[in-house]
């Protein structure tokens, strides 16, 4: 055994915020890391993962504790370090007025790459990251997979020590996620490189040789992720729905329960981690079938545990986040009606004829890796955007040609943080209550609720730039169901939150359809597929398939591959109908 | 580690600021921008400056006093009326021409007293003319294209055989010019205008390069490599040292071209003291977005600091023998305020070593200790 490529004694790092106090981005962080093979860091926003690889990288100095890598003292001499380790920051840190080409070069002259080496790594790097075709290519122009590699490549142009990985594939498709996790893996069998890597996704933590697991800036647990899993042993179970309910009904309904600590829809049932090991009375009538611990089990219990102060899952009956009851449940009534929507930006064609149907009270979910066209088609939706050509029908107006009719009836979320960061939580909820033409005493009645239901009372004079990402999105949520939306659009809702977040989530989106609202979603996690009644694919501007998540599912059945995820079906789907374009392309 | 020796160190050393060097060219190239702010603003301002030089004063609206219409006097009248630079109107009072004058309808009058045909033939004719001072750049123009206008009509009755009623003492032209009485710099727009692109290149542009490299995360990953700060910090001087001094070069070329300024001292001298300005100029604009890290702000407070000091605390527009003490003072701590003199002397009056030496001496200072702050501050570190 060779000595461990990091060590961290007892790390702190105290940050000033503008608001003025401080925050405790790493309290007393202890890790170690060994010389082979994967580690990655895991754990919710604001956990410190950041934090610590930055440091690591000789970036930041800690306050306080000892930090040793590849043997040398990271606070005495960082520039050793930065000699010979690589390193891909969050944002990937790519001149983008700069080519492909250019950005390798550049690396490769401030490592001092002979002309030698290049010449023998070049060509293999290109192979790697099939950037081959387009090294002429402006890094800006690419996509967020191809940059995401050009990163790679250029922490790679000479073989570091160690390689640093901050956040990698956050908001990638499953198909880059997966081409990266290849060239990981080729770079630590061949040449036997140690990687360090953030993430906040638990599937690709359970793959590392090793994990951190993070939170509030120090470390839960740490060890092989089937042993943390095992922290999960004996709790973990699968049930399917029973006769009318779906999926996402009974985990919404399983989640109120107190002795659940998580429960999740996963391949037309529902996953349950349990608090304790369960009686035979428990869940009457569900028949449980116990399932073998995972990764993301024990982190959920590990995360919960540890966050005493983050409220549990509202319990008892759905919030009542509106005033006037819709029924609830998914009617035969199509409130959105999209035919042959065709958007162009001059050449370029970002949405290209397509179709699809929601239905009054159902979670429409529209999945696919970005620039396939998602929020193009939302800003249609919402009337942001004019459509080149096509039908778009919003609860009965049509969208080309009564916008403020059908707006009316809208509320939207968008990607970004859109409400305003100056102004406190309640002055924002006051804006767009106004904005939505509230007025008096309905206007003060509609707010006292929103924040009620949203936990925003605590908050009121927060500032809204200072919110925490969970908090924000939270009041992005609430000024949108201000004026009682029959749908709400949400873009991109989950994007760089965390499991934990995510979960709660899904929790209130569940709750408002049960009251009969209509919610369309986009999102490129996948998994997130399963909360939905009904999804659709897209890929560059097309849809390629949709329907309920079992039949999207079916699209990756194989005899190898009895349950696949909603991953293989996104990869099988996309790669089915890359294969028929190209076949047309040569017949 | 094995030790390298010298040799090989240097070489690595200096083949990682020459990529630098060339990334950074690649930018400015690329990024419009950079492009808009290194090349296109310069040109812009010279321009703007050669036009309002050269054409501004045609059509110059005159009023000319004719108090008793004489042969004399309708000639020097005609002259005006004839002239391209000038629209005249005709009027019979000093008084009328003076509430045109106020009203702005005029911008000059031409006084031809009742009396000038008389003291014409005597020899001692007086013509007065009056020039709305307010821009005094203006005003000096519209004063000399009248003294010329009269002139000419003496030269014509000269020509003719006839006394020269404004020739050889016998008339005297008295000029005044109202308002800015003090003005006394008449090519001070080329020196000011080579400082405000200097400063523009120099602050302005360096600390956005800079600010953004912070912004996108580009540093982060710069950072982490056998990279040095010193040859970070090189390598974003050198291009932006070399746009301003090509910005230099256009601004001489058109000051000789454009302006017909006359460049009395040494060209050799004058390049040496901007590339002084620029150093310092380059690394007001490092020191500022190493400290705030963001694009906008940095190129706020460069404008805010750098900038609208050369502009006007340089003495280039006001004379700061005119301000106030605590204004003064201020004017002391704008690097700018020297460039400026070194320029003014340098342009119109020569190699007057008395004001060089001084002058270049604190400007050296300034770029010693800014360079200095610059590299303690700039430091591979997020913290």
């Amino acid at each position: 055994m060779t000595a461990p490529v990091i060590v961290g004694r007892d790390l702190r790092k105290r940050f000033k915020q503008r608001a003025g106090g401080t925050l405790d981005a790493l309290a007393s962080v202890s890790l170690e890391i060994a010389a082979g093979g994967v580690s990655a860091l895991v754990g919710p926003d604001g956990s410190g993962k950041s934090t610590l690889i930055r440091m690591i990288a000789g970036l930041l100095s800690a306050d306080a504790g000892e930090l040793t890598v590849l043997g040398i003292d990271v606070a005495k001499d960082p520039q050793a370090i930065q000699d010979r380790i690589g390193y891909m920051p969050q944002r990937f840190g790519l001149y983008e007025d700069l080519s492909v080409q250019e950005n390798l070069d550049l690396y490769a002259d401030l490592h001092g790459v002979s002309a030698a080496v290049r010449a023998q790594k070049y060509p293999r790097l290109m192979e790697m990251t099939a950037l081959g075709p387009f090294t002429g290519r402006l890094a800006g122009r690419l996509s967020g997979g191809m940059k995401q590699k050009l990163g790679l490549a250029c922490a790679l142009v000479r073989s570091p020590e160690l390689l640093l990985l901050d956040d990698p594939t956050a908001g990638v498709d499953p198909l880059s996620r997966r081409e990266l996790w290849e060239i990981i893996a080729a770079l630590v069998r061949d040449e036997g490189v140690p990687v360090l890597i953030s993430t906040s996704y638990l599937d690709e933590a359970e793959r590392c040789d090793h994990v951190v697991v993070m939170h509030r800036g120090a470390v839960l647990a740490q060890g092989r992720p089937d042993d943390i899993a095992q922290v999960a042993a004996g709790r973990t179970f699968r049930a399917a729905p029973r006769g009318e309910e779906s999926p996402r009904k009974l985990q919404a309904r399983l989640l109120a329960d107190p002795t659940v600590t998580d429960a999740a829809p996963e391949g037309g049932r529902v996953r349950i981690v349990c608090t304790t090991a369960p009686g035979d009375a428990a869940f009457a009538g569900l028949a449980l079938e116990p399932v073998p611990a995972r990764f993301e089990d024990a982190f959920m219990i590990l995360q919960r545990a540890a966050d005493a102060t983050r409220a549990k899952m509202s319990t008892g009956p759905a919030p009542a986040l509106r005033a006037e009851q819709l029924s609830g449940g998914v009617k035969a009534e199509v409130v959105v009606e999209v035919r042959d929507l065709v958007k162009r930006f001059g050449e370029f064609v970002a949405v290209d004829r397509i179709g699809f149907e929601v239905r009054r009270g159902e979670i429409f979910g529209l999945l696919g890796p970005n620039g396939a066209g998602k929020t193009t088609t939302f800003r249609m939706l919402c009337g942001l955007l004019t459509a080149t050509s096509g039908t778009l029908n919003v609860d009965g107006a049509d969208l080309r040609r009564s916008r403020a009719q059908a707006r009316r009836k809208l509320g939207y979320v968008a990607q970004k943080f859109s409400l305003y960061g100056q102004l406190s939580v309640a002055e924002n909820l006051d804006f767009f209550a106004s904005a939505y033409g509230l007025a008096g005493a309905a206007r003060r009645r509609r707010i006292d609720w929103v924040m009620d239901e949203f936990a925003l009372h605590p908050l009121a004079g927060v500032l809204g730039g200072h919110l925490a990402g969970g908090f924000k999105q939270r009041l992005a949520m609430a000024a949108a169901l201000l004026h009682e939306p029959d749908i709400l659009f949400l873009d991109e809702a989950t994007s760089g939150a965390d499991p934990v977040a995510r979960r709660e989530f899904w929790g209130r989106v569940n709750a408002l359809a049960d009251q009969g609202v209509t919610v369309i979603v986009t999102t490129h996690f996948m998994a997130e597929a399963e909360y939905c009644d009904r999804i659709a694919i897209l890929d560059s501007g097309r849809v390629l398939a949709q329907g309920a998540p079992a039949e999207i599912r079916s699209h990756a059945l194989t005899e190898g591959n009895p349950e696949p995820t909603m991953d293989d079906a996104f990869i099988a789907v996309v790669e089915q109908a890359r294969a028929a374009a190209l076949q047309g392309r040569a017949a | 580690m094995a030790a390298t020796s010298p040799g090989p160190r240097l070489a690595a050393k200096t083949s990682r600021i020459v990529a630098l060097i060339r990334k950074e060219g690649r930018q400015v190239l690329r990024d419009p921008s950079s492009f808009a702010i290194g090349v296109v603003l310069p040109l812009m301002l010279i321009l703007l400056f050669g036009y309002a030089m050269s054409l501004d004063v045609k059509h110059v609206p005159v009023a000319v006093v004719l108090e008793q219409p004489s042969s004399e006097a309708s000639e020097v009248a005609a002259g005006f009326q004839l002239s391209p630079y000038f629209e005249t109107r005709l009027t019979r009072s000093m008084a009328e021409a003076e509430e045109l004058m106020l009203a702005q309808k005029v911008d000059g009058i031409v006084h031809l007293p009742a009396d000038f045909a008389r003291r014409a033939a005597q020899g001692d004719a007086n013509i007065e003319v009056v020039v709305y001072g307010v821009d005094a750049n203006r005003g000096r123009f519209i004063q000399a294209y009248a003294q010329a206008a009269i002139a000419q009509a003496g030269v014509r009755r000269a020509a003719e055989g006839r006394s020269d009623p404004t020739a050889g003492g016998q008339a005297v032209v008295e000029s005044q010019l109202w308002f800015n009485a003090a003005n006394d710099s008449r090519y001070f727009l080329v020196p000011g205008l080579v400082v405000l692109i200097m400063t523009l290149i120099g602050a302005f542009m360096t600390s956005m390069v800079v600010a953004r490299e912070w912004e996108r995360g580009t540093f982060e990953a710069l950072f982490v490599t056998p990279v040095r700060t010193d040859e970070i910090l090189i390598a974003k001087i050198v291009p932006y040292f070399l746009l301003g001094l090509g910005g230099l070069l256009l601004c001489l070329g058109s000051a000789r071209l454009l302006f017909d300024v006359p460049i009395r001292g040494s060209i050799l001298l004058l390049v040496a003291v901007s590339m002084l300005y620029l150093l310092v100029s380059v690394s007001m604009g490092l020191l500022i977005s190493a400290s705030l890290k963001g694009q906008f702000l940095s190129s706020q407070v460069a404008l805010v600091v750098t900038f609208m000091p050369a502009l006007m605390l340089s003495g280039f527009i006001y004379d700061l023998r005119g301000v106030p003490l605590a204004v003064r003072l201020i004017s002391y701590l704008v690097p700018a305020r020297y460039y400026v003199s070194l320029l003014q002397s340098l342009f119109l009056a020569g190699d007057v070593w008395s004001v060089i030496i001084p002058n270049a001496a604190v400007l050296a200072v300034f770029a010693a200790v800014l360079l200095a702050l610059t590299r303690l501050t700039t430091r591979k570190s997020l913290g």
